[in-house]
């Protein structure tokens, strides 16, 4: 049951190349190259100031650039107006039109049309309750914005956009301002809608739960440029930059030294054998599912355990390696015995490392 | 449960922020008898004075000549006022709101300096410019415009008064409602006059309709700077503020009050219709409140 109608065109693959955009002496996109794929889900995932939302609009064409060029599909799409890009952009805090119900707010992509292009009153009413069953939300028509909880405004914004069957789907921050148990819901709800209607589809996003559940692919922005772009398990089991690394898992910071082929915190040395790192000072990133407690073999590194905090179904200990370095954390289970000022041995399962510069 | 609340109020128990009884009677009585003393009275004492003498002569006062052209100039400048803020208030309003571009605030600045000259020095700006010995006079006079002591500098001053009040209204409301909507509308296909026109307007309709209310009100009402640029030419460039002091002068009591009480009648409807407003749109127009 797709829910599109009318002109039934492939999703179109987008081509960001070189993309520069200045404010003033700062570069708030500094040479973005990306390709999207045609009914690709990707998310543009970043820390805020990275430059995620500016990239959107650039593509929307809401934000003019210094340089480079945008393509949807073969046509340079950089010179166009907004209007003719036949996006759907679904905003942060909504926008919807509050002097218009529902059903004129979703209506209204498809009634601005010149007469000639524009579909019959009643084709304009189906199409509207389609996408309000699509949105799970029928029935709701003559009902004003302002009369919508949060979920349910961000999913008008969704029909409103999908309306006009845009080329591409983007959305910034779609679940931004709602609370963590809609935010759950409506992401499920997203990835369903995706793969019914097909769309090519970019999202930004801050929390990386979000881009890793929902997206195909994440590309991972800092401060104008892209870091890395992969499924979410490259990104995720392979970060390419110390950027990366640091972002994403909520991993503890070690600023550790690389000397004759071993990994050195402080005096302690946490590993024998360091990877293609040249020597000298390095950033390695310890998640807690990095820590073992339990091995059997290995390079023992001997802490102590300066912090007990529970995290949902497990617990939390930070373990002091070396004095004058932040704790690493490790989970434990919750039966477990263990206090603060314990002494316990671990391995390190992994070995996240970067030259620091 | 009531023997403890008898103990607070043993102890002089009161809310915080109330006051004593006695402060609270005290103000009120202040705040009434002061709008009794300084706007009820003088009100009352205009429509006296105006029907002193018997209906009919109020309504006689009517028939004279240069009070009928009194009125129809009035309203001609309003007509003409009012029209040309509504348009140059959208566009700075506009402007200010959705777009950042330099000397922006310097703009803000001189939209409210009619608010804080005197409008004597308003109407005195227009003689410097347009007048026989001003900055444009000779030209004017070669080619024989008349501005000064003419209707045009009636309509010009009234403008030059009465321009921030649609601004000043809409600017505040604008900018809080921010520039997405507008957005949304162009990512859907919506040229700019089209999201202006189904967007931007239907946003701001009631905050404009206030700002054209109080616009016209200040339109007919104006007095200084009108009297600057008028010349007090009786039947010709006489509005109605102009025409009640003349009747005064001429002792002409009832005159004068009869057209002063339509003036004053206009200020009333004038409230009224914005009191309507605020009670029906009071959340739309909340975010415009700030003089």
């Amino acid at each position: 049951m797709r829910a599109r109608t009318g002109i039934e065109a492939a999703p179109a693959a987008i081509h960001v190349e070189a993309i520069t955009k200045a404010f003033g002496a700062t570069a708030a996109l500094d040479g973005i190259d990306l390709d999207i794929r045609g009914g690709e889900l990707l998310a543009l995932l970043g820390p805020s100031g990275s430059g995620k939302t500016t990239l959107l609009r650039v593509i929307a064409g809401l934000e003019p650039i210094t340089s480079g060029r945008v393509l949807f599909g073969d046509e340079d799409a950089t010179r166009l107006a907004v209007q003719r890009r036949h996006v759907g952009f679904v905003f942060q805090h909504y926008a919807l039109f509050r002097h218009m119900t529902v059903a004129d707010n979703i209506a209204y992509g498809l009634a601005v049309r010149p007469r000639s292009e524009r579909p019959s009153r009643t084709d304009i009413r189906r199409r509207v309750s389609e996408l309000l069953d699509l949105v799970r939300l029928p029935g709701l028509e003559k009902r004003y914005p302002g009369q919508l909880s949060g979920g349910q405004r961000q999913r008008v914004a969704l029909a409103r956009a999908l309306a006009v069957d845009p080329k591409v789907l983007l959305l910034d921050e779609p679940f931004g301002a709602l609370d963590a148990q809609v935010r759950r819901d409506l992401r499920r709800w997203l990835r369903e809608i995706h793969e019914r209607t097909g769309h090519t589809t970019i999202f930004v996003t801050h929390d990386q739960d979000e881009a890793l559940e929902l997206a195909d692919r994440v590309a991972v922005l800092s401060r104008g440029r892209i870091e890395q772009v992969g499924t979410p398990d490259e990104i995720y089991d392979r970060p390419s930059s110390a950027f990366v690394a640091g972002f994403v898992g909520q991993p503890t910071r070690l600023d550790v030294v690389v000397v004759d082929g071993k990994v050195r915190l402080g005096d302690v040395t946490l590993s024998a054998a360091a990877p293609a790192v040249p020597a000298g000072p390095a950033a390695l990133f310890v998640r807690p599912a990095d820590i073992d407690l339990e091995a059997a073999s290995g390079p023992r590194i001997a802490a102590t355990v300066a912090g007990v905090r529970r995290a949902g179904a497990v617990r939390r200990i930070e373990l002091r390696v070396a004095d004058g370095h932040p704790p690493v954390e490790a989970e434990i289970a919750p039966g477990r015995a263990i206090a603060r000022g314990d002494a316990v041995n671990f391995t390190l399962k992994a070995l996240r490392l970067f030259p620091s510069h | 449960m009531a023997e403890a609340r008898h103990a607070f109020q043993g102890h002089g128990w009161r809310p915080v922020a109330a006051e004593r009884p006695a402060i609270r009677r005290v103000l009120t009585v202040v705040a009434v008898g002061f709008v009794a003393l300084f706007i009820l009275l003088p009100l009352a004492a205009v429509f006296a004075e105006a029907l002193r003498k018997g209906v009919p002569a109020f309504l006689e006062a009517f028939t004279d000549e240069a009070t009928l052209a009194a009125v129809q100039l009035t309203l001609l400048v309003a007509a003409i006022a009012v029209p040309a803020n509504l348009v140059f208030g959208l566009a700075a309003a506009w402007a200010i709101a959705k777009f950042e571009f330099p000397g922006k605030s310097l703009l803000i600045t001189l939209i409210d300096l009619p608010f804080s000259v005197s409008p004597v020095v308003s109407g005195l700006v227009f003689v410097l410019l347009f007048g026989s010995h001003g900055l444009f006079g000779e030209w004017l006079q070669a080619n024989d415009v008349k501005i000064i002591f003419a209707v045009p500098g009636i309509v010009l001053a009234t403008i030059f008064v009465t321009f921030p009040f649609i601004a000043r209204e809409l600017i505040p409301l604008m900018q809080e409602q921010g520039t997405s909507e507008e957005e949304a509308a162009l990512t859907l296909g919506a040229s700019g006059l089209r999201t202006f026109l189904t967007v931007t307007l239907p946003n701001v309709k009631w905050a404009l309709l206030y700002g054209v209310l109080l616009c016209n009100a200040r339109a007919m009402g104006e007095f200084g700077a009108v009297a600057v640029v008028s010349g007090h030419i009786r039947g010709l460039t006489n509005t109605m503020p102009l025409h009640v002091e003349i009747l005064y002068n001429e002792y002409n009591f009832v005159g004068a009050f009869a057209v002063a009480s339509l003036l004053a009648g206009l200020a009333l409807v004038t409230l009224l219709a914005k009191s309507l407003l605020e009670w029906r749109y009071g959340d739309e127009l909340a975010g415009a409140h700030r003089h």
